[in-house]
């Protein structure tokens, strides 16, 4: 398989609330067409998202987190050189959430090159509820810091 | 007076949500509460008034782990109340579905969820860290089990190619033998997983159970079958409800079944195991014998190398399904609604799944009944952490709650397909 240069993963639920940011984030960054980048969505299953990065040297993660901040604060955690809590994010006892997969590969060797991941501080994760303003407000400028990091990244993805 | 309080108020590495509560009083058991408080879910409510082609994809949705077994009880019930029989490579589709369902659950299971509490790690994250090819190994077996499911259910969670009846699609002899060269070096990794698990140190503990699994007079039971058991149960699935019922208990969400003549009773890999031993393979019974696991197996804690087992035995029952595998003439037959009452009873990755539907004239739904094995296991698991604790009631709370959590992953249970999860909470006074 090519290695994909860059690979931007929108992971979430559209049906609880604040977990679809992710899903959203990625959506607007398709629609700005940027060249060389593959942007895809996933449900949160740790195990398939190892494989959804497999290959990349360049990997963005964009999800909702829970980490005790105001709605809408947004977090970048470089996971090259911090470790995640997995408890921030989508979680759940029986399949790897994020944050394990993340640590998981980490533990394996199995880490991309260069892996940021982007949280948005959730409020309301409930079945069927609508985005929080404060999450729906603050994404066009998560949607930005990601774009400036793909530009500003651009070096170090030819260093690679 | 001496009261102790063993609890662990959120259970990790189990499915759903729920907890334990043990109290031990003056060294001896007082109570044990496997507590589910995941909300109840409502599914056979609402499955009331729907068509009899929606009930695969609608109790697919109870669990993203066992969807195709929900799938199977589910086809298999609406077949058998309207008169259809699905033979033939449709049937053997269904089986290499279920296959990828349990090489999946059980990889998952045994090497992510279970191990670590037999090594001493909290999680599977440490123990990568020093075990690396084992979880290297539990994730290649877990992705091949998901691929089999992509390739014949068409989506890895919540298959949407299973209809009554058979298929939407079926796959090309091309895409199905591409697994081929997969499943024979899993066959591999699965014989190691047999020998590592064999390896891992089982605290000592056996009981008496009644074991309850489908017996299919052909084949390891997957999809089909008599149920049977070790004390001379062997009943049609649709005595089910004659001879089982469920008992509402106060401390939990999910109703506790029970064979109405003798109590609780064991589904799952071990009764599985001990029932149909005869129909695994040779080399699989000679590889059991090798790492002295002959039946019957009363230690749950050894279900770890059981799951090992079917493992290999699913990998090896794949590849037997997919070097036969021809495209059928039409990827499912023709079911027409009408009055009936339907029962399905198949083997998911944690025991028997049972469904009864009744369908009106126009083949909607007037009622419908689901147990999933969690729920059936749920007394058993209470009886071994009580008898459990009396043994082992000299340890810390620390550890004793560690291995109680050990003990109740022994049945790898899924909390939200039950309740329809687990805090563990040991009280000594």
């Amino acid at each position: 398989m090519t290695p994909l240069p860059l690979i931007i993963i929108g992971i979430g639920n559209d049906w609880r609330g604040d977990d679809a940011a992710g899903l959203l984030a990625a959506r607007a960054l398709r629609k700005l067409n940027l060249p060389n980048v593959t942007i895809t969505e996933h449900g949160g299953d740790g195990a398939s998202l190892m494989q959804t990065w497999a290959g990349a040297a360049v990997v963005i993660l964009i999800d909702a987190v829970s980490a005790g901040g105001n709605p809408g604060t947004i977090y970048r955690i470089d996971a090259n050189h911090e470790t995640t809590a997995p408890d921030s994010f989508s979680t759940s006892s029986h399949l790897l959430g994020v944050g394990e997969a993340v640590e998981l590969a980490r533990a394996l060797g199995q880490l991309p090159p260069r892996l940021v991941i982007f949280g948005i501080e959730g409020r309301d994760f409930a079945v069927n509820a609508a985005l929080s303003p404060a999450v729906a407000a603050n994404l066009p400028v998560l949607v930005e810091r990601i774009v400036q990091e793909i530009l500003n990244g651009t070096n170090d993805r030819l260093s690679l | 007076m001496n009261i102790r309080t063993i609890k662990v108020d959120m259970l990790a590495r189990v499915e759903g949500e729920g907890g334990l509560h043990v109290k031990i009083k003056n060294d001896r058991v007082a109570d044990v509460k496997l507590k589910i408080f995941e909300p109840p879910r409502f599914f056979e409510g609402f499955l009331r008034g729907r068509k009899f082609t929606e009930a695969p994809d609608i109790t697919a949705r109870i669990c993203g782990i066992c969807p195709v077994a929900y799938q199977m009880s589910s086809v298999h019930a609406m077949e058998r109340a309207l008169g259809v029989v699905v033979d033939g490579q449709l049937r053997a589709l269904r089986r290499l579905l279920y296959c990828g369902e349990w090489i999946e659950s059980h990889a998952l299971h045994v090497y992510l969820l279970h191990t670590p509490d037999f090594l001493g790690y909290p999680d599977a994250i440490q123990l990568a860290k020093v075990y690396p090819d084992v979880v290297k190994n539990g994730l290649e077996l877990k992705k091949l089990g998901n691929d089999i499911v992509n390739l014949v259910g068409g989506r890895e969670i919540h298959p949407i190619n299973v209809r009554v009846g058979g298929f939407y699609k079926a796959p090309t002899p091309r895409q199905v033998r591409e697994l081929g060269q997969r499943l024979t070096a899993a066959r591999t990794l699965a014989q190691e997983m047999v020998r590592f698990t064999a390896g891992l140190p089982f605290p000592e503990f056996e009981q008496n159970y009644e074991f309850v699994a489908l017996r299919h007079p052909d084949e390891y039971a997957i999809n089909e079958g008599r149920l049977v058991s070790n004390r001379g149960l062997d009943i049609d699935i649709a005595e089910y409800e004659a001879n089982f019922a469920e008992e509402h208990v106060q401390h939990t969400t999910a109703l506790q079944s029970v064979i109405k003549a003798r109590g609780a009773y064991f589904v799952g890999p071990m009764a599985r195991y001990n029932l149909n031993f005869d129909q695994l393979d040779p080399d699989i019974r000679a590889l059991a014998c090798e790492v002295g696991l002959e039946p019957p197996v009363n230690n749950p804690f050894k279900s770890i190398v059981i799951r090992s087992l079917e493992t290999l035995y699913a990998v090896e029952e794949a590849l037997r399904i997919i070097e036969a595998y021809e495209i059928p003439v039409r990827p499912f037959v023709d079911v027409t609604p009408g009055v009936g009452v339907g029962w399905g009873c198949t083997e998911a990755p944690r025991g028997i799944l049972y469904h009864r539907y009744t369908l009106d004239k126009d083949g909607l739904i007037v009622d419908a009944k689901i147990v999933p094995p969690t729920s059936q296991n749920q007394k058993t698991i209470e009886g071994d952490l009580w008898h459990f604790v009396e043994k082992a009631v000299d340890l810390p709370d620390d550890r004793l709650t560690w291995q109680c959590e050990q003990a109740i992953r022994n049945y790898d249970p899924c909390i939200s397909c039950s309740v329809h999860f687990i805090k563990l909470d040991i009280e000594r006074e």
